[in-house]
C-alpha cells in the first residue's frame, strides 16, 4: 500500500505573503502532515495491513530535505513501514502525481491512498490524476473501506446528500476522509523506531506543469458585525431579506 | 471550438450545479468568440429536459443513454468526457466542484493534458494566450490566481460561487455514441443512500447550523423546524458529530465538508478556525450565541447575543410570517 502524505500549514496558521503576494509567507508558520492524509488515508491503510497480517504501509512524499523531518517522520512514528520522498518542489497537482505515479509504476502498489484535500491549495486533485496516469479505478471521498484478503473492497463514498455504496477490486485510488479511521498519537516506541525505519530518496522525473500561481489575494475584512437585539429577533428576519437580500 | 459542460443528475432530474456550469461556460464561450456550448449527457435523461438547457446558454447537448452509465465510474464518465472534448475541439471544459466533478476533473486533466483548476469562485480572466482563475485557498483564508498553460483548459466551480439565472432557449439534443462500453466500468454501485426529501447540504443556498450550545439530540426540532421553514438545509459543528447528536455527513469544517451558502445560520456555536475553515466562503453570516465573547460574532454579518432557545422559537415564527406574506 501506498499513502501519499502533504505539508500544510497547522490549522491555525496566519496566512500572510511576501513578494508582492506572490509567495507565501512561511515564517513562523508551524508545518504539520496534512490532516486527511494522516488522521484517515495513514491511519486506514495500518488498519488495513493489521486486519490482513501482511503487506507493507510506504508513505511517499514530494518535496525538500526538511519534510523527512516534519511530516515522514511523523508518519513513520504512527506506523507506516518505510518511506519514499520525491526529491523536488511540489510545483502543481500534476507534477506532483507524475512523481507519484512514475514510482508506483515501478513498485505495483494494491492500494493507494490520498486524503480527500490538502488544507492549503485545497486541490483534491491528486488521486485522481495518480488514477488515470495509472489507469486505475477511482473512488474519491471515501468515509467508509471493508477488503479483504483477496482485495476485494467494500467502500461509502460521499455523494450530495447521502452516500454511494460501491464494490472494487485491487488495484485501485482511494481518498480517504472523516470517517475511514480515527485518528492515531504516535506512542513512545513509535517515535523511537521511526528514526530506524528507512526513507528512500528518489530524483524526479522530468515533468512540464499545467498550472502556476500568479499572486494571492487576502479577502476583504467582514464589515463589522451587526447586533440584533435579542428582544426583537423578528428584525433579523426583515435585515435578511431587505438589506442582505439571501431570504 | 466549443465550451464544454458535463451534466450531473440524479435518476434523470438534472442538478442545480449543471446550470451553473452551464451560465460559467457561456460566459466563457462569449468572452472567447466560441459560440458553442456543448454539454455531455451520460445516462438516461429525456430529451426536454436536456432541451432545457438551452435556457442557461448551452447550444447542444451530446447525450449518450447507454445503460453503462448507470454505474457512476470515474474512469468511463472521463473516458467519454474526453471522447466530447476531442470531437468538438472544446478548448475549455467547465465542471462543477461537487462529488462527480472532484472525481473526474482530475483524471480528464491527465487525459487531455489540460491544466486544471478545481472550485473557481469567478470567471477566468483571459488576455490574448493568458488565462488566469481565481480560486480560494488555505481553507478560505486566501484567494489565489492560477494560471492555465495548456492549450485545452478544465475549470471545477465552486458550488453557489454563481447565481443561476433562467433565459430562455432551447439546445439541440443529438443522439451520441460516447465510445464507452461496459469492460471500461470497473466500480459496481450497490446502493445510493440519499435523504431525498431534504435539500442536499453541499448545493443549499440556506443552511441552519448548531453546536454544543443546543445542549442534546433532543433539543435540535426547533433547528429542524427554522430549516424547514426556510427552506434550509441542516448542519452541525464537529463537537456535535462527534457525539453523535447528528450524522457525520452535517459536519461544516475542516475536517468536514466545507459549503459556501448564500446564508449560513450558527446556533449555539463559538467559532473555533477549524469550523470557521468549512464555512467563511458562506455569503451572508448569522450567529446566535449567548456569549457574547464567542469568536463567531467576529467572522459573522449578523449577530444576536442571546438564549438560542428563547430566540429559535420566535425566528420560525417571524420566518413563517414572512413566507406568508411573500407567498
Amino acid at each position: 500500500m501506498l499513502v501519499c502524505i502533504s505539508k500544510t500549514p497547522d490549522t491555525t496558521s496566519k496566512i500572510a505573503f511576501t513578494d508582492n503576494f506572490t509567495r507565501f509567507d512561511t515564517s513562523g508558520v508551524t508545518f504539520i502532515v496534512n490532516p486527511t492524509d494522516e488522521w484517515y488515508a495513514l491511519v486506514r491503510a495500518i488498519e488495513v495491513k493489521e486486519q490482513l497480517q501482511t503487506g507493507s504501509v510506504t508513505v511517499i512524499n514530494v518535496g525538500p530535505k526538511e519534510n523527512e523531518s516534519v511530516v515522514i517522520q511523523k508518519a513513520l512514528a504512527i506506523g507506516a513501514d518505510n518511506a519514499v520522498r520525491i526529491d523536488a518542489d511540489a510545483a502543481d497537482a500534476f507534477f506532483v502525481a507524475s512523481q507519484i505515479a512514475a514510482h508506483a509504476q515501478q513498485e505495483q502498489y494494491d492500494l493507494i491512498f490520498t486524503g480527500k484535500e490538502t488544507i492549503d491549495y485545497n486541490g483534491s486533485g491528486i488521486g485522481g490524476m495518480l488514477a488515470e496516469l495509472l489507469d486505475m479505478p477511482y473512488l474519491s471521498l471515501a468515509n467508509h473501506m471493508v477488503i479483504d484478503a483477496a482485495g476485494s473492497a467494500t467502500i461509502t463514498r460521499e455523494i450530495e446528500g447521502g452516500v454511494e455504496v460501491v464494490t472494487v477490486n485491487k488495484p485501485f485510488v482511494i481518498s480517504a476522509q472523516k470517517g475511514m479511521a480515527e485518528q492515531r498519537i504516535p506512542n513512545m516506541r513509535g517515535i523511537m523506531s521511526a528514526r530506524t525505519k528507512p526513507v528512500k530518496v528518489i530524483a524526479p522525473v522530468s515533468v512540464d506543469t499545467y498550472t502556476s500561481i500568479v499572486n494571492y489575494q487576502l479577502p476583504p475584512a467582514r464589515t463589522e458585525v451587526k447586533l440584533i437585539d435579542p428582544e426583537n429577533p423578528e428584525t433579523l428576519i426583515k435585515l435578511l431579506h431587505e438589506e442582505a437580500k439571501v431570504i | 471550438m466549443s465550451v464544454l459542460i458535463y451534466v450531473t443528475h440524479a435518476n434523470g432530474v438534472i442538478k442545480k450545479s449543471t446550470f451553473e456550469t452551464a451560465l460559467y461556460a457561456r460566459k466563457v464561450a462569449d468572452m472567447l468568440g466560441t459560440a458553442d456550448v456543448v454539454a455531455v449527457s451520460l445516462g438516461n435523461v429525456s430529451q426536454a429536459e436536456l432541451a432545457a438547457l438551452g435556457n442557461y446558454g448551452v447550444t447542444r447537448v451530446l447525450a449518450d443513454n447507454s445503460s453503462v452509465f448507470t454505474q457512476f465510474d470515474s474512469a468511463a464518465q472521463t473516458k467519454a468526457l474526453a471522447n466530447a472534448a476531442t470531437a468538438t475541439n472544446a478548448q475549455v471544459v467547465v465542471l462543477s466542484h461537487n462529488s462527480a466533478g472532484k472525481a473526474i476533473a482530475p483524471r480528464l486533466s491527465v487525459r487531455l493534458k489540460a491544466g486544471l483548476v478545481t472550485g473557481a469562485i469567478d470567471l477566468p480572466v483571459i488576455s490574448g494566450a493568458s488565462f488566469t482563475v481565481k480560486k480560494s485557498v488555505f481553507s478560505g483564508k486566501a484567494f489565489a490566481n492560477y494560471a492555465i498553460h495548456t492549450p485545452v483548459k478544465i475549470v471545477s466551480v465552486s458550488p453557489n460561487a454563481f447565481p443561476v439565472v433562467k433565459g430562455s432557449g432551447s439546445a439541440t439534443v443529438e443522439a451520441w455514441q460516447s465510445g464507452v462500453l461496459g469492460a471500461d466500468v470497473k466500480v459496481t454501485v450497490k446502493e445510493v443512500k440519499t435523504m431525498s426529501d431534504k435539500v442536499a447540504l453541499p448545493e443549499a443556498e440556506l443552511v441552519v447550523s448548531a453546536g454544543r450550545g443546543m445542549k442534546g439530540p433532543e433539543n435540535w426540532g426547533m433547528i429542524e423546524e427554522l430549516a424547514d421553514a426556510l427552506g434550509a438545509a441542516t448542519a452541525c459543528s464537529r463537537p456535535v458529530a462527534d457525539v453523535h447528536w447528528r450524522p457525520h455527513h452535517e459536519h461544516v469544517g475542516q475536517t468536514g465538508i466545507a459549503i459556501s451558502p448564500n446564508l449560513y445560520i450558527a446556533i449555539g456555536i463559538s467559532g473555533a478556525i477549524q469550523h470557521l475553515a468549512g464555512v467563511n466562503s458562506s455569503k451572508v453570516i448569522v450567529v446566535i450565541n449567548k456569549d457574547p465573547e464567542a469568536p463567531f460574532f467576529k467572522a459573522a454579518d449578523y449577530g444576536i447575543v442571546g438564549d438560542a432557545f428563547e430566540i429559535v422559537p420566535r425566528l420560525i415564527q417571524a420566518v413563517k410570517t414572512f413566507k406568508a406574506q411573500n407567498a
